[in-house]
């Protein structure tokens, strides 16, 4: 009887453990155990005025909501790129870069320090929409056409993404004048919640409602399972791969509005550096096959929460910010050993081995 | 007796993720002996090769080499004691020549003498007529000399062991004598020779002893004199011959009013998979098939209908209208529905669900902006779950989770649901178990004569012979031939198969 | 009658000697148009020698890359593993007691090796995407750089310094300069590292039975098991040499630098990269030559000596020429195969 209940409760963590949003939130927990342990008081969210005389929220779930956001909209169309492809887009800093000095360049018409914007708001950003495609195309070109594994495909942007970047605006800094532009990266008097949050919370339903009234979500799986099957299927392959690389190049372009609108400004050198790795270990993080296939996109804007949990954390055990890259490295490897299906084989094996008489037992 | 044996297999046991490959399975193998291995695609001779060449670990059971029990982790570890192998799909490494891929995995030292291994490489390929240069990259080399190059790797090894795994199906007759002769004369020297072949012809030339298995079973071992080739077929089907009843008596001929009327046409039609082109026609109602041996250009004909490969030319009519057939979508537009000759990478999406593989055909029909809802895609799965009899958990396992036979059932419920008017099957019977082999027969002759046009195609003659009331006759990659009425026999069609009256 | 010659040509070469001579040819055509349109400092062999001293670190770590990619695989931790070697030898020799130079040495190499170990493992045996795992690797070794020391400095020790101005010169290749006066022309110690292990790795490559495991697994994993190879070992001494490679060239690099410094080698795994891939390595793997990955390096150096002597000597141009150069030898390796494979199938 009782061993009826055991095995029952077993089998429930079972499936609760083979969910795909397990281990994101299992990692969620344990950060905010980890944080709460250190600091009591680190979920307070207080009210503060903030530089243009706003009463703002302010803390660190704040923090982590708001510098997230860029993170969360890459991990969208990473997922699809990744399922798609079976590869991941490594140029999405250096297209950043590219998308937010095309911005700027339309804002200030190619003076770096003009007196009033030279083009409305929703035009530049529309032009970095389409610049943001445009790269993500070629990328897409490359991969679905010329059959290039995506990695190095993207080798090519990403080496030459910063400087194309530097070259658009005369390797200028030019400083946007209107201050409205820094309510995208900051917020709207009024209104007490960073903007980015309701930007990444717009994109999020719109990939929803995308999902839910188109074909994408099965297609882009079906492709990444079994191409040669999906062509056969009436599915063209390569327009879908190429699909989601335009795709990822539209959510470049909205991380790009946010991340330039922060500083009104821009470094082509440190823009959204390294943000693709973060990217990628969000789509890892969410339980997300790196090989392609069957995706979830949910666990994979989790994960890209808790990898800004992760960071905040980090800077709260004052841990420098050119140190992070290595500890963050440490646990993308500890992550990628435990879901690695040999990793676990041989785990079982070492189990087996070290408890042979329980197994006879049961 | 048994001094004479060579290997000893005993008890073995292997499984994969819910399939039983292997179920307590001997084989026993002397010296100097060549032993068929038959049994039907899935009925797990490849797995217990693949246990005794180290691919595979077994679960359970030993291996006794010359009577000593050996342990074999590694295709090394099988190299290492004697046991060499060829495989169906060559083996070998195309981006090197052909000598490196010889000798490349053998030997000991760091350094090897190039010089010398060109040399020996040559003069092995000499006598063995092998049209290959040692120097030469393997990737440059036709496919037949690809797989004589992996035979000759094998024969050079001084094996105790040679496993010949359907190493004919690329060769072509001359071919296939020359390794016959290769055989014969290893066979004198004492090696054992395990051969797996699916031309029966072929056993009956050179076997001395037949072991048959059967889903992951043991039938038996026989000395080849003691099986006639009938009992053979029935021994692998598991079935008395009189058991797989003409069905075709069963069934009505579909007698609408537009019955004979053409449904689809096909003129001087050629794809870029190296096909002659050829012209084809089907009427509605009507079930043909193409037949040849393996390689002649069957499954190559139908894919052009399908326009799975690149069409390079012909023309298409579909009812008598001239349309454009480049790629799969145009053919279903046009009600065409193709079920592949490779499940696993043709047909199968392993991962998703058997409810979104029984969607995908008609979902992408539907169109992208069109999605099933969740009521409307359970209530599709269901009713085929249902009507084809597929076992299966629920709608949600993942296809790849199922048995072979299930599978395919859930490919053809993908496509019945598209509800086509010409439905192509190429080989759906292969590597199934007999009850479901049975059950798609049965149902394309129903379909049949509820109206829809069917071109079935099959290695197994007989079960062409069960449904096609019309079969075009291929040889290397060429129609030559088409037969309807009393000519439909065994004996007409190897006939023309074979060619020259 | 044409196309029978071009089947010809495609079928009497193999993949790897068909791109290696793309690659030669165009670095030739490259120099030698650099000499005649923009002359001066082309036309001295010191220039080119010069191209030698800045890039022998990247010829090693190249050659490391090489490797791995012809096995299949990809290390994008070798820039990172330069700094970090860089940095380390520099933080030992400058700021402890009676350094030597040899313990230096040895702790380049000792940091490759130990790279390479764990990479390989968890490549090899865990099979984790290699891309992930030197992915991670890069971010460690960067973030263990800043961790070791965080400013920049250059190395005071003087038997370093010693070393790093120890000039080789090459006899009968100097010029005379403006005053008439006789200038060697010279070579760093680092080239002459680099030169040796390119013949050490080209024979091992080409003619040792490990050489053509790297390529067996490459061209195909599941048939290089079948034949017996130890797919998983190869895998392993793949990534080991790379990392120890890796290791050798950080301390190359730190020879011709003198600093450590956590941007050191910013990019360097990009540009191994694309000189494997300029060098005719291919991205599938089975298909390369170090010699290819030596002229890789050199059309990559010459090609950016160009743009910065035709005065487009802004910072971004490198970057954007890189990248043209790389997506053309890209696009040319996929329409040059993909011809190939239709010769050979008609």
């Amino acid at each position: 009887m009782t061993k009826d209940k055991k095995g029952n409760a077993l089998g429930v963590i079972k499936t609760i453990a083979s969910n795909q949003l397990f281990i994101p939130l299992l990692a969620l927990v344990l950060l905010a155990v980890v944080n709460l342990i250190n600091d009591p008081t680190f979920f307070e969210i207080k009210n503060v005025t903030n530089n243009a005389g706003y009463i703002v929220k302010s803390g660190a779930l704040i923090t982590i909501l708001d510098y997230g956001s860029e993170l969360a909209i890459l991990a969208i169309g990473m997922t699809l790129v990744t399922a798609a492809s079976g590869g991941q887009d490594i140029s999405v800093g250096a297209t950043i870069a590219i998308a937010g000095s095309a911005m700027l360049r339309v804002l200030c018409g190619g003076n770096s320090r003009p007196d009033t914007i030279q083009a409305p708001i929703i035009v530049a950003f529309l032009v970095a929409c389409i610049v943001g495609m445009l790269c993500g195309a070629f990328n897409g070109m490359l991969v679905s056409i010329f059959k290039i594994q995506p990695m190095i495909a993207t080798l090519i942007l990403f080496t030459a993404g910063r400087s194309i970047a530097a070259w658009i605006n005369n390797n200028e800094l030019p400083i946007v004048p209107d201050p409205k532009f820094a309510y995208f990266g900051g917020f709207i008097p009024g209104i007490p919640i960073p903007t980015t949050v309701f930007i990444a919370a717009i994109c999020i339903v719109i990939i929803a409602l995308v999902l839910k009234f188109t074909n994408l979500g099965l297609y882009t799986q079906a492709v990444g399972i079994n191409e040669s099957s999906s062509r056969l299927n009436g599915i063209n392959p390569t327009f879908i791969k190429f699909l989601s690389f335009v795709i990822l190049g539209l959510c470049v372009a909205v991380a790009a509005l946010i991340k330039v609108s922060r500083l009104s400004t821009i470094n082509y050198s440190v823009i959204a550096k390294d943000i693709e790795m973060d990217a990628i270990l969000a789509v890892a993080l969410g339980g997300n096959a790196l090989s392609g296939g069957k995706f979830n996109i949910w666990a994979s804007i989790l994960g890209a929460y808790v990898i800004q949990f992760l960071t905040t954390t980090l800077y709260k055990f004052n841990v420098p910010s050119d140190a992070l890259a290595a500890y963050k490295a440490v646990v993308v490897i500890i992550l990628v050993v435990f879901s690695a299906p040999k990793a676990r084989e041989y785990m079982e094996m070492f189990v087996k081995k070290l408890n042979p008489a329980r197994k006879e037992a049961a | 007796m048994n001094e004479t044996t060579l290997l000893k297999m005993r008890g073995i046991v292997k499984s994969f993720p819910g399939v039983r490959a292997l179920q307590n399975v001997d084989f026993t193998l002397n010296k100097g002996e060549i032993h068929a291995l038959m049994g039907e695609n899935g009925a797990g001779k490849s797995t217990l090769i693949k246990v005794l060449t180290g691919v595979y670990p077994k679960d359970a059971g030993n291996i006794e080499l010359e009577g000593k029990a050996v342990a074999i982790h590694s295709p090394q570890d099988a190299q290492n004691l004697g046991i060499s192998t060829v495989y169906q799909e060559i083996t070998l490494c195309p981006n090197l020549t052909v000598a490196e891929n010889m000798f490349i995995g053998r030997g000991e030292g760091v350094l090897t003498n190039w010089k010398q291994i060109n040399a020996d490489a040559d003069k092995l390929l000499q006598s063995l007529d092998i049209p290959a240069k040692a120097t030469q990259q393997l990737s440059n080399c036709s496919i037949a000399v690809q797989q004589m190059v992996a035979i000759a790797r094998a024969v050079d090894m001084d094996c105790k062991v040679l496993i010949l795994d359907e190493p004919t199906s690329s060769l072509d007759e001359q071919e296939v004598e020359k390794l016959f002769g290769l055989m014969r004369d290893l066979k004198e020297m004492g090696v054992g020779i395990i051969f797996v072949t699916h031309f029966l012809d072929q056993v009956y030339e050179v076997c001395d002893k037949i072991t048959v298995l059967r889903d992951g079973q043991l039938v038996g071992e026989y000395e080849i004199k003691d099986l006639p080739r009938v009992q053979l077929v029935a021994k692998m089907l598991g079935k008395e011959m009189d058991d797989l009843s003409d069905i075709k008596g069963e069934t009505n001929e579909y007698k609408g009013k537009d019955a004979g009327e053409i449904v689809f046409e096909a003129k001087d039609l050629q794809s870029d998979a190296g096909i002659k082109p050829f012209d084809f026609f089907i009427k509605k109602g009507e079930v043909n098939g193409f037949t040849g041996l393996l390689g002649s250009g069957r499954s190559e004909c139908v894919r052009a209908i399908f326009g799975a490969d690149r069409i390079l030319g012909g023309k298409v009519k579909v009812h008598g209208k001239d349309v454009k057939i480049n790629k799969p979508i145009d053919a279903m537009r046009n009600g065409i529905a193709y079920l592949p000759e490779d499940r696993k990478i043709d047909g199968i999406i392993g991962d998703l669900s058997v409810r979104e593989n029984i969607i995908l055909a008609l979902q992408v029909l539907t169109g992208f902006f069109k999605p099933f809802s969740k009521a409307e895609a359970n209530a599709f799965a269901d009713e085929f779950i249902e009507k084809l009899n597929i076992k299966t958990s629920s709608a949600d396992k993942p296809i790849k989770a199922l048995s072979g036979g299930n599978q395919q059932k859930v490919i053809l419920a993908r496509w019945l649901l598209m509800h086509p008017e010409y439905l192509i099957l190429d080989e759906p019977t292969r590597g199934i178990d007999v009850g479901t082999k049975v059950a798609i027969q049965k149902l394309v002759l129903e379909l049949a004569s509820e109206g829809m046009s069917v071109t079935f195609i099959s290695s197994e003659t007989d079960e062409m012979l069960r449904t096609c009331s019309r079969l075009v006759v291929m040889r290397d990659r060429k129609v030559v031939g088409e037969l309807t009425g009393d000519d439909l026999t065994q004996n007409k069609i190897m006939a023309t198969i074979a060619g020259g009256e | 009658m044409k196309e029978k010659n071009k089947v010809s040509i495609f079928n009497k070469m193999n993949d790897t000697s068909l791109l290696l001579t793309i690659t030669i040819v165009i670095f030739f055509l490259m120099y030698i148009g650099a000499v005649l349109f923009q002359g001066g400092g082309f036309s001295k062999p010191q220039m080119f020698f010069n191209i030698l001293n800045a890039n022998a670190a990247l010829i090693i770590t190249a050659c490391g890359m090489s490797i791995v990619m012809i096995s299949g695989g990809i290390d994008i931790s070798v820039g990172g593993v330069v700094a970090l070697v860089s940095m380390c030898c520099a933080v030992y020799l400058d700021k402890t007691d009676s350094p030597s130079l040899l313990v230096s040495v040895l702790i380049a190499i000792g940091i490759g090796v130990a790279y390479g170990l764990v990479q390989g493992f968890l490549v090899a045996v865990l099979d984790i995407q290699p891309f992930i795992v030197s992915l991670a690797g890069m971010f460690f070794a960067r973030g263990m750089t800043t961790i070791v020391n965080t400013a920049p400095f250059n190395v005071e020790n003087q038997a370093f310094i010693a070393l790093k101005d120890t000039r080789v010169n090459v006899p009968f290749l100097g010029s005379y300069n403006k005053k008439g006066i006789y200038v060697p022309a010279y070579i760093e110690i680092g080239v002459i590292v680099a030169l040796v292990l390119v013949i050490l790795l080209f024979v091992v490559l080409r003619w040792t039975k490990l050489g053509r495991s790297f390529y067996a697994v490459g061209g195909n994993k599941q048939s290089a098991l079948m034949m017996g190879i130890n797919v998983r070992r190869t895998k392993f001494l793949s990534h080991l040499i790379c990392s120890t490679l890796a290791g050798i060239g950080g301390y190359v690099y730190f020879l011709h630098v003198g600093s450590g410094s956590a941007s050191h080698a910013m990019g360097m795994e990009m540009n191994a990269i694309a000189s494997s891939i300029i060098g005719g390595t291919l991205l599938t793997g089975g298909v390369g030559n170090i010699i290819g990955t030596f002229f890789g390096v050199l059309s990559l150096s010459t090609i950016q000596n160009i743009v910065a002597s035709a005065g487009l000597d802004e910072a971004w141009w490198t970057g954007i020429t890189i990248a043209a150069m790389l997506c053309i030898f890209l696009l040319i390796q996929s329409v040059v195969m993909a011809q190939k494979k239709k010769a050979i199938k008609a």
